[in-house]
């Protein structure tokens, strides 16, 4: 996936002059100050909103529109209350006309992996803030893309829960091979799930660095929140983010 | 919590059969006591022999069918047309804005002062007072569908979106089933606001229907016999609601439980 120069515009000009690529299977956080153009980017790549010069490129298609290289997750679940928990899962997969059986199996599946099987037939108000967003990220899934868009996934949920599910995002993300674009506030979570991070400024937003991390098991979050090498770019993302310089200095 | 709630229903129910008792004891004796004449209040036996009365010699459940039929006719089609123009307006801000003007001036002229126009036009037949009712449905379900489709996260558009739906698919998927809560509230009001279409329409002329009943028994200074078609008309209406209820209750199921399924 590319954004070679992409500009992003709605009312004011949200990002200018972005330009960066995810490989294949890679995984790459977006992080920056609120309002940076983050999810402007998003909005572009998932074909929602054109941009207003540059282009996004999927698998080496321009994106032009919706198309089913993409699929994205919000921080809110999005889940229909009137769909049980196995349809909502399927909700994707149906609109692109699968057959019903092929729906169903892609559902149960999915939910199996992500230990939900027992809830198939709930409706979305009976389950946790937690279960319901792990649900958001089967229903995503389920469409098979090649590139997901996740804008903070997680920053709806609570600490604990967050950990559980960053644990099983990074591990659906490895085992299947997916490529996403991963745009979070939280700095610690941008580490540990992504194999490089980007560092935007605020707006209009543009990268101001790149930073590759050099941990192993981007499958295991978990272990990775131990490592030592943590702190160096924790230190090194608050500088370039301007966090430590006191905001209100008299 | 859940014995609790079992507790209050039970007691509830037994409250409400003790006060129904306890209003038909007072409907009873208690204009005697008071010194009201039976002309003024009718106690319950007088208006229960005359509902007896009228069922023999003024073919009262001939007269309740009719009104029965026009309420769910009038019903049906004002709902069908206002969830229509509900869905059609929502999907398209430039018609709702050309078309505002003269929605908001059908909706604020009173429904009820076309019932003799209508009569004019159509004569004593069943269809002005019909046509009452469906004008009174009309506006309580197109406003609450026009609002829900409005009110519609456009996260979740932007989601089917980009499962590369088509403009049906959001539609079907999307904004129909997110209609469902508030077009059975509006429902539920236009259920009873029916009958007030057809009422008014029959009591203004024709010579059928419990409106016509009630002019006829106001002719006669027969309170029992007005008594009776005000009687009648609650339970249609009631009948009307309850069965909206019923269908709501099967087409929302997915909603968390009211609590006492309350009404």
């Amino acid at each position: 996936m590319r954004f070679p120069d992409a500009s992003g515009r709605a009312g004011f000009t949200a990002i200018e002059g972005v330009s960066f690529s995810v490989a294949d299977g890679e995984v790459v956080a977006l992080i920056g100050p609120s309002g940076c153009g983050k999810s402007t980017l998003l909005n572009i790549g998932s074909g929602l909103y054109a941009s207003s010069s540059g282009h996004a490129f999927v698998d080496g298609e321009r994106v032009l529109g919706p198309n089913r290289h993409v699929a994205f997750m919000l921080q809110k679940d999005l889940l229909l209350p009137w769909r049980t928990i196995a349809e909502n899962v399927a909700l994707g997969v149906e609109i692109q006309q699968q057959t019903k059986r092929e729906c169903a199996r892609r559902a149960s599946d999915l939910l199996r992996g992500l230990n939900l099987a027992d809830f198939a037939a709930h409706y979305p108000h009976q389950l946790s803030g937690g279960m319901r967003q792990r649900v958001a990220l089967a229903r995503t899934l389920a469409v098979d893309p090649s590139v997901l868009l996740l804008d903070e996934p997680f920053s709806a949920v609570d600490a604990q829960t967050r950990i559980s599910l960053q644990q099983d995002l990074a591990q659906t993300l490895k085992h299947a091979g997916k490529t996403a674009l991963l745009i979070t506030h939280d700095l610690l979570e941008a580490i540990i799930l992504s194999d490089r991070v980007l560092v935007m400024s605020a707006r209009p937003g543009h990268i101001v660095d790149e930073i590759t991390i050099q941990i192993g098991g981007r499958d295991d979050p978990m272990r990775r929140r131990q490592d030592s090498k943590i702190a160096g770019y924790m230190a090194r993302l608050m500088e370039r983010l301007e966090i430590a310089r006191p905001a209100l200095s008299a | 919590m859940t014995t609790s709630r079992s507790a209050i229903l039970r007691r509830g129910t037994a409250a409400s059969v003790v006060l129904f008792v306890f209003f038909l004891a007072a409907w009873e004796w208690g204009p005697a006591l008071l010194g009201i004449p039976a002309f003024v209040l009718p106690p319950a036996s007088a208006v229960y022999a005359e509902f007896i009365r009228m069922v023999s010699v003024n073919h009262l459940l001939f007269h309740a069918g009719v009104t029965a039929a026009e309420v769910v006719a009038g019903f049906v089609l004002g709902s069908l047309m206002g969830a229509v123009f509900g869905y059609l307006l929502g999907m398209s801000p430039t018609a709702e804005i050309a078309l505002s003007p003269y929605i908001l001036a059908l909706q604020i002229a009173p429904k009820v002062a076309f019932a003799p126009l209508f009569i004019m036009w159509m004569g004593f037949t069943v269809y002005p007072k019909i046509l009452v009712a469906v004008l009174i449905v009309f506006f309580p379900v197109m406003v609450n569908v026009l609002t829900a489709i409005r009110g519609i996260d456009p996260d979740l558009i932007n989601l089917a979106r980009s499962f590369t739906a088509s403009r049906p698919q959001i539609f079907w998927k999307i904004e129909f089933p997110s209609s469902m809560p508030p077009l059975f509230a509006s429902l539920r009001i236009g259920s009873t606001l029916a009958v007030v279409g057809v009422v008014v329409g029959e009591l203004v002329g024709g010579n059928f229907g419990l409106g016509y009943l009630l002019t006829f028994g106001e002719g006669q200074a027969n309170t029992p016999m007005v008594f009776v078609c005000i009687l009648m008309l609650t339970l249609i209406g009631g009948i009307a609601y309850v069965a909206v209820i019923l269908i709501e209750q099967r087409v929302l199921h997915y909603m968390p439980a009211r609590p006492l399924g309350g009404v």
